[in-house]
């Protein structure tokens, strides 16, 4: 059912379907309570240390998120961009830290209930169904809701009308832009309190990027979060309310997109200039 | 040159019987691509799951037939079906909470499955063979031909006879119902489509809340199903006999390659393409060229290019040809 032969499915990425550790899959007994530390904001990532193996990718790195914001994690190749945010998404173990989303600890949660919580993760490839049409993606993307989801395809199509054109074609013949945007309606389907975005903008045009910047604007303003991982810095800082940049897994600055942007340091090192 | 008695000789011998065989074929097919295409491993035992889910039927019929029921013209065997099918998804399911379970949960490579499926085929062959023995069964009853040959002999003033047979229109036409409805559910469905995500992409499917368990016990069921019918309909048009089903196998896999295995189209493409081209090439051609040629040119040889015997070279060679020149199969399946 697959179109491409030779590639498995999925993304090969075992960690995005670890079952829950030891304590985990069932919410955190100390959920609900307020952390003063944390609520300040809608998402925290404190001091996360951690990586896939042996050695830590991650060294006591924090990633903030507020309500509505856009949070935007940029850096050099192989800084732990990507780890870090599937970090807060519970696709690696943790060794230190904790992940708070709306006032409730999830640190021990698999991927599968922090999607429950409301989190939704746009995997960087193969983040659509190939095979299905593109009303069939978007169907499974609200599998696990049980009311009525047609308002919400609606709000999707709303937001990517070419979607609404291409609905009954299969999601692996879309070009580059539409499919991610496929993957982004995907993600929305759930009605997510937070978006995750790993690397949206990958493989895509300079005038289709702009356009999927604009989108997830859009996004923002009706009151989802939104993480996301960047390649293109200097335009991914330009819509942030807030950048990271990491060096080897660990902060290295931390301020408003423009902030970042005009930090002479930071663009000498990270955006040529 | 007598055009029409070589049609009907060749509607008879040919078509009308590979017809009948391609459709059983095609059923064992998508049972065979459908596991491929959702649980990732060739199932080695899907021709003795045919067996069993027969067995069942056999007795079941038997048994009705003990009690003085009857299903008219037709074979009292589709009576029986449900609780064939029924007993079967039982079996597997069985199976697959005690054997492959455990290997989902370890994340073994896919060999390592096919390796399993070995394992549980031999069971299943044990308990097949146990229960009703190895030898021949017939369990057909009802009208035997829609019509016979004398009748279409009569009926037309040809020389040459058409008999079609009761089991070999109720193939086909079960064949058809099952597969519309099987597209119908794979399309249309919630649980069908979540089958196909998951088919599609395993991470996706668990992000999106997909439960892998639901769909890989949703797939037992209908292959359950599916193999099954497949049997019966196999058994009622020739005979049951542990040792064919266990057989049966190879021109199973063949149609699932040459299709395209994953693909459910390709499933049915396939049994048909490998049913014609093993009667094809296994019939004697020479009644039909005698018809065809002038007087002069007729042959005086059989024209068989291979003994019955070797049917099952057919299905290799098919086998090998695709897997060396197409190995996605004609639908473009995933690569074997």
């Amino acid at each position: 059912m697959s179109s491409d032969a030779y590639s498995g499915r999925g993304n090969k990425d075992r960690t995005i379907t670890k079952t829950s550790e030891p304590g985990g899959g069932i919410p955190d007994t100390r959920a609900g309570t307020a952390k003063p530390a944390a609520g300040a904001h809608f998402l925290a990532g404190e001091n996360m240390t951690g990586g896939y193996g042996a050695t830590d990718i991650l060294h006591d790195c924090t990633l903030t998120v507020d309500k509505g914001k856009i949070a935007v994690i940029v850096g050099p190749n192989g800084a732990g961009k990507s780890t870090a945010m599937k970090a807060v998404f519970g696709m690696l173990n943790l060794r230190g830290g904790r992940v708070v989303l709306d006032g409730e600890e999830i640190t021990d949660l698999s991927p599968q209930d922090r999607v429950a919580k409301g989190m939704a993760f746009v995997p960087q490839t193969n983040n659509v169904f190939v095979s299905l049409s593109v009303e069939e993606n978007l169907e499974m993307g609200a599998f696990l809701r049980k009311d009525d989801i047609r308002p919400t395809i609606e709000q999707v199509y709303e937001l990517f009308p070419i979607l609404k054109d291409k609905r009954r074609q299969p999601a692996g013949e879309l070009s580059g832009g539409q499919r991610q945007q496929v993957a982004v309606g995907r993600a929305l389907m759930t009605q997510p309190k937070l978006l995750m975005l790993d690397e949206p903008t990958a493989g895509v045009s300079p005038i289709v990027m702009d356009e999927l910047f604009d989108r997830i604007i859009e996004v923002a303003r009706t009151g989802i979060s939104i993480l996301m991982v960047e390649q293109n810095a200097r335009q991914a800082l330009e819509i942030a309310d807030t950048g990271f940049v990491l060096v080897q897994g660990a902060n290295a600055y931390t301020d408003t997109g423009q902030a970042l942007l005009a930090d002479p340091e930071v663009r000498r090192t990270f955006l040529g200039g | 040159m007598d055009t029409l008695n070589a049609l009907v000789a060749l509607s008879n011998f040919v078509l009308v019987p590979a017809l009948a065989y391609g459709a059983q074929l095609a059923l064992g097919a998508l049972g065979v691509t459908l596991i491929y295409g959702i649980l990732r491993f060739s199932n080695f035992a899907h021709g003795d799951t045919m067996a069993f889910g027969t067995m069942i039927v056999i007795l079941v019929t038997w048994g009705l037939q003990g009690m003085g029921i009857s299903f008219g013209p037709l074979p009292t065997a589709l009576l029986a079906l449900p609780f064939g099918i029924l007993g079967t998804i039982v079996l597997v399911l069985i199976f697959d909470r005690t054997v492959y379970k455990f290997y989902r949960r370890v994340r073994a490579a896919p060999v390592i499955f096919v390796m399993a499926s070995l394992g549980v085929m031999f069971m299943m062959n044990g308990i097949v063979r146990f229960i009703i023995g190895v030898d021949e069964q017939n369990f057909l009853d009802g009208g035997r031909f829609v019509i016979s040959a004398r009748e279409f002999r009569d009926l037309t003033g040809l020389q040459e006879g058409l008999a079609i047979r009761t089991t070999q229109v109720l193939t086909v036409v079960t064949a058809a119902i099952i597969v519309a409805a099987l597209f119908w559910f794979l399309g249309y469905t919630r649980t069908g489509k979540s089958m196909r995500a998951y088919s599609d992409n395993e991470d996706l499917a668990l992000l999106s809340g997909i439960n892998p368990e639901r769909v890989v016990m949703y797939t037992w069921m209908i292959v359950a199903g599916l193999a099954t019918v497949a049997g019966v309909l196999y058994g009622l048009d020739k005979s049951f006999k542990p040792f064919t089903y266990f057989q049966l196998l190879l021109p199973i896999f063949a149609a699932a390659i040459v299709g395209g295995l994953g693909s459910p189209l390709g499933a049915i493409a396939g049994g048909f393409v490998v049913a014609f081209s093993e009667i094809g090439v296994t019939y004697a051609w020479k009644k039909v060229a005698t018809y065809l040629l002038p007087p002069d040119m007729a042959p005086s040889s059989l024209m068989q290019l291979l003994s019955t015997d070797y049917k099952f070279a057919v299905s290799f060679g098919i086998l090998i040809l695709v897997l060396l020149f197409r190995p996605t199969g004609i639908f473009k399946g995933k690569s074997v």
